[in-house]
């Protein structure tokens, strides 16, 4: 295993940062400027990491698939952003939200990269307000905050119901202003398709114009991905329907490994499907859980509207399975009992596919106003999509998937096994274990974007200063872009009859149904064979209109699914490799007598990073073996 | 453009009171009022201010209005159903309408001069009532002071916009006196048309 | 319900373009506008046929992508809400729906419904930004903002940049989008450091880019999926003679 160094530093838990930061090579400024930096992602990480390396004097290439910057899926995250300011006095510390952070993702994740997470929280906060976004206030001017599932402490930040849309704006607007002094230059409309590594470095990127279609090389020094997850997997997510994980795809098969694939977050509460044609899932932020309360009805196959059931006829499931934390348990704790609920016909609606999320008793404690004030957006989008007014009846939500806390493997320094590679926010693994609590990816996004990178990374671009720029004429730029081109040819001559976001849609069941919210070995080998059987199906069958040299959505859809169908057999492999069931990885072989996920400590403590061993070839695993020397390894318990 | 605008806005019931006194019959005071202003060094000024309003309003709103049509090179086949403050869609032409009136205005002395309409040139209050007893000079009159009312509905709210005065309460007490306003002046200067033709 | 599509067809920018009629036989009332046209793409692909390109991302109406002009309306006849929610239950059965891009200057068509609206990015490179490096900032409570002034800058910053106002303004102008972020600044301490730089640099590239006059007719505020307010636009006004 001499291949994953974490590079944690020595040292007591609380001044591993510091120790870090202190000792970390630094490159002066004048040399700062020969050095070309590529970030793929204009996120709270992409846009973060490019305006503060921008600010630094590196020179930066910025790319996004989108029109704009400010169209990064960062943009919808709803509920907030977490710091341990501890404003409330609530007994809230840099200690406590790392512990949460810990216990939330089921052991699972590295304590040094979670303290600094939660260390430089903080900081974010900070940095966001300066930057001018409107977080909510109190009357006396100060910051608001409210709570989150899976903690008892009030730390969360919040704009309305639009946090990630006021913070991705922020980290836009700094964006802008390093695009305006010329430190950042910004190539929109572009998607990466290949990484190209030159004696082992990361070197530059072949991305495709998505508007003429032209094919273009780009070199730098170092390259970083924050390309987000790829929930998308699921065909229906909470995710923007253009999410993908092909750039860290790519980096995969150039070298990076890919970490903890299984575990994707399945969120809670989320608007339930309501026709096949449905291209996405909206979510319903989990900050609703604050006020709302979620309920089923006692008796089976109760098809009564809800505003007609007695009070004694209504089951809070949660308040009453897990008395302490109630409606505000952790995602997964949620999401699950959801699914028993309704997988033993207590569902609501015509599906039985949803539960309720009432605020009868809130607006009557508190009036609509303020409820108004909380939620207002969240409840018109709501009635918009449904039409039913969630100020009178209850909200009908069901699970989602939505955020992958697996992606690419990454170090202390945020390094990928590739050097020069780095991966930042959702697109790395290392925070968020097994699950991931809510409001803590806008948190971890912006640190590593805005904190940590910018710092981490001159460890290595010190030794790149003698390097001149980086020429892309080299053999390895030629054989990149030959592979690109190829692979985009071949798509387009198959010529079968079926669309590309048909295949999406049915690996989407597949992956749903077998490799979702639960998970058992049978149903995960059957899923393995469906999934080829499916990209057999997607090689001799797919349809791409057009041609290649012109604006070609379709073109783009099949590329970013023929990878899915990869990741989709890694994601199931690495479910069956776990024997165990750990935040939102959950092995039905793998439960306590009621029902809760069944840790194997002794055998699973460890992140498995996948290294890709060439076409067909099976995965190999590496694991990491994780160390707890802060805190003592528990049964997660929210009872 | 607004201030312009607005300058234009305070002289019109300055205009408008000087005509009433056409209602009378003794032609003494309009003829005084005349020419108080035609010779009053500090309304001279103001004169000159006035046609520098005039000249502003109309170069700039022109400009303005090609490089809107400029901005906009392809329209929708769908047209607009943006629910909008109607007049404002027609400024353009409302504008248009009061200049070719403003043009018929400055020139009526000429139709004396031409002999189209009875009176001596320098003798404005028997001119205007002359003009007035001509049928189709005061249709024409009617529609563009018709006209002008809808121009300055948009206009006086818009001006306040432009200027940066929009406020909570008073946007819309602004609101109330600019549909006051933009028909009570025009009102005012309609009746004497119609009040000479019912005298008659 | 049965619909008979009018879509705006134009291979690329340099094309001349035209509307094409698409008949749709069975829409489901649940359905949202986007996927109406995914259907219409699946079976346009699965016969051959170039499918109609589009902007979308999100599909909950917060990334600002999606953009088009349906019978008149940009993003719809439904207030306040973006193409992507609107839902199919609002059209009649047998309606004519006429799909167009935006039109104006400064936005040129780049294929069917997409236009180019980096304008826009121009305009906030210009200026939309408060100048603080990472790490310089004090801490969040040292900067107290009255709630109000708090809650309006929020209610401005709220923008998502679509192009709706410009869609919707018979002069093409983007004053709303412009005032949106000036306002938001300008009603907050932090930006009011450099609010007269700010207003100026973007009203600049405002005019620069090639947007048309605000007529003060109120088109972008009843189109805005968002719901912001012209009062906007006066406060960018005031702003603008302030900084003088």
């Amino acid at each position: 295993m001499g291949k994953l160094i974490s590079k944690i530093p020595e040292g007591p838990l609380a001044q591993k940062w510091t120790k870090y930061k202190a000792s970390v090579k630094l490159v002066n400024p004048a040399n700062k400027k020969k050095l070309d930096i590529i970030i793929i992602g204009t996120g709270l990480s992409g846009a973060g990491a490019a305006s503060t390396l921008g600010e630094l004097g590196y020179n930066v290439k910025s790319f996004c698939y989108q029109d704009s910057p400010r169209r990064a899926h960062s943009v919808a995250a709803q509920g907030g952003i977490n710091a341990a300011k501890n404003y409330q006095n609530d007994g809230d510390s840099v200690y406590r939200l790392f512990y949460d952070m810990i216990k939330g993702g089921d052991y699972r994740a590295r304590e040094g990269n979670v303290y600094r997470a939660a260390e430089v929280s903080n900081q974010v906060i900070d940095h966001y307000t300066a930057l001018g976004v409107p977080f909510a206030r109190d009357y006396g001017g100060t910051l608001d905050t409210r709570s989150f599932g899976g903690v008892q402490v009030s730390r969360t930040f919040y704009s309305s119901g639009q946090t990630g849309q006021q913070c991705l704006l922020g980290a836009y607007s700094s964006l802008n202003r390093q695009i305006k002094k010329g430190n950042v230059t910004l190539y929109p409309r572009r998607e990466m398709l290949d990484l190209v590594v030159i004696d082992g470095k990361a070197r530059g990127i072949i991305a495709r114009n998505l508007i003429t279609g032209e094919i273009e090389r780009h070199s730098a020094h170092a390259v970083i991905l924050a390309t987000g997850g790829y929930g998308t997997i699921y065909y229906l997510s909470t995710l923007a329907v253009n999410s993908n994980p092909s750039a860290a795809w790519k980096a995969h098969k150039k070298g990076a490994f890919f970490a903890n694939p299984s575990f994707i977050q399945i969120h809670p509460t989320s608007i339930p499907q309501l026709n096949e044609f449905q291209s996405k899932l909206t979510l319903m932020s989990e900050s609703l859980r604050n006020d709302g309360r979620i309920w089923v009805p006692k008796a089976k196959g109760d098809k009564r509207p809800a505003n007609e059931i007695p009070e004694e006829e209504r089951d809070y499931y949660l308040e009453r399975r897990y008395p302490t934390f109630g409606n505000l348990v952790p995602r997964d704790v949620a999401s699950r009992a959801a699914k028993e609920r309704c997988d033993a016909g207590y569902g609501v609606g015509e599906t039985g596919l949803a539960v309720n999320l009432d605020f009868r008793d809130s607006i009557k404690k508190m009036g609509k106003k303020v409820i108004e004030n909380r939620y207002g957006n969240l409840f018109h989008m709501y009635k918009n999509i449904t039409g039913i007014d969630p100020y009178v009846e209850p909200m009908r939500i069901y699970p989602a998937g939505h955020y992958t806390m697996g992606g690419l493997w990454v170090d202390y320094e945020l390094m990928t096994t590739i050097p020069g590679l780095y991966a930042v926010g959702e697109a790395n693994f290392s925070d968020h274990g097994a699950n991931r609590l809510g409001a803590s990816s806008l948190m971890q996004a912006s640190g590593d974007g805005y904190f940590i990178l910018p710092v981490t990374i001159n460890n290595y671009l010190s030794d790149e200063i003698k390097v001149p720029k980086i020429t892309t004429d080299s053999p390895e730029f030629e054989a990149a872009e030959k592979e690109v081109v190829e692979r985009l040819n071949k798509l387009i001559s198959i010529k079968g009859k079926k669309s590309a976001g048909e295949f999406h849609k049915r690996l989407g069941k597949i992956m749903w149904d077998y490799c979702g919210m639960v998970r058992n070995e049978e149903g995960l080998k059957k899923a393995l064979v469906l999934i080829d059987e499916l990209r057999k199906e997607f090689w001799s069958d797919l349809n791409v209109p057009g041609t290649v040299n012109e604006v070609n959505q379709e073109l783009e859809k099949a590329g970013r699914i023929a990878d899915y169908f990869e990741v989709a057999e890694l994601l199931v492999t690495d479910a069956i490799n776990r024997k165990e069931s750990c935040g939102a990885h959950f092995r039905e072989e793998f439960q306590t007598p009621d029902g809760e996920a069944m840790r194997n400590d002794e055998e699973f403590c460890y992140v498995s990073a996948w290294e890709y061993a060439g076409e067909d070839q099976p995965h190999i695993l590496h694991k990491e073996e994780l160390h707890f020397e802060e805190v003592e390894m528990k049964v997660r318990s929210y009872k | 453009m607004a201030l312009a605008g607005l300058f234009l806005i305070t002289f019109l019931p300055v205009h408008l009171i000087i005509n009433l006194m056409l209602l009378k019959s003794d032609p003494a005071p309009f003829t005084a009022a005349a020419h108080f202003m035609a010779t009053f060094p500090i309304v001279r000024i103001f004169e000159v201010v006035l046609f520098a309003a005039i000249l502003i309003h109309i170069t700039y709103g022109i400009f303005l209005q090609i490089k809107n049509w400029l901005a906009r090179p392809v329209g929708y086949v769908s047209g607009s159903k943006a629910e909008t403050s109607f007049f404002s869609r027609f400024m353009i032409w409302t504008g248009s309408s009061v200049l070719i009136f403003l043009i018929l205005h400055f020139i009526n002395f000429y139709f004396v001069k031409l002999g189209l309409v009875k009176g001596n040139p320098e003798d404005f209050y028997n001119m205007a009532r002359n003009l007035f007893a001509v049928p189709a000079y005061s249709y024409i009159y009617l529609v563009c002071f018709a006209v002008l009312g809808f121009h300055l509905y948009h206009a006086f709210n818009s001006a306040f916009q432009t200027l940066g005065l929009n406020h909570r309460i008073w946007t819309p007490v602004v609101k109330i006196i600019a549909l006051f306003y933009s028909i009570v002046i025009p009102a005012g200067f309609a009746c004497i048309p119609v009040i000479l033709w019912i005298l008659r | 319900m049965k619909l008979t599509l009018k879509i705006w067809r134009q291979k690329n920018a340099k094309s001349k373009g035209n509307f094409e009629t698409y008949q749709m036989d069975s829409v489901s009332p649940e359905m949202a506008f986007l996927e109406m046209l995914d259907s219409l793409n699946k079976r346009l692909v699965e016969a051959d046929k170039d499918p109609v390109a589009f902007d979308h991302d999100c599909r909950e109406g917060i990334c600002g992508s999606c953009g088009m002009y349906i019978n008149g309306h940009p993003h719809g006849p439904v207030p306040a809400i973006t193409t992507c929610h609107l839902s199919m239950r609002f059209f009649k059965d047998g309606e004519t729906v006429w799909i167009e891009p935006w039109r104006a200057k400064p936005f040129p068509v780049i294929k069917d419904l997409i236009v180019d609206r980096t304008a826009f990015d121009k305009i906030q490179t210009a200026g939309g930004y408060i100048s603080i490096n990472t790490g310089a900032a004090p801490d969040a409570n040292n900067i107290p903002v009255n709630k109000q002034n708090s809650d309006k800058a929020f209610d401005s910053a709220v923008c998502i940049g679509c192009g709706a106002c410009v869609a919707a303004c018979k002069n093409a102008s983007a004053m709303l989008f412009v005032s949106a972020k000036v306002s938001q600044f300008a009603l907050l301490p932090q930006g009011r450091i450099e609010a007269k730089e700010r207003v100026k640099a973007m009203v600049d590239m405002m005019d620069e880019v090639g947007f048309g006059n605000c007529s003060n007719t109120g088109a972008c505020e009843a189109e805005c999926p968002k719901e912001i307010k012209i009062s906007n636009i006066a406060r960018m006004n005031r702003e603008f003679f302030k900084a003088f």
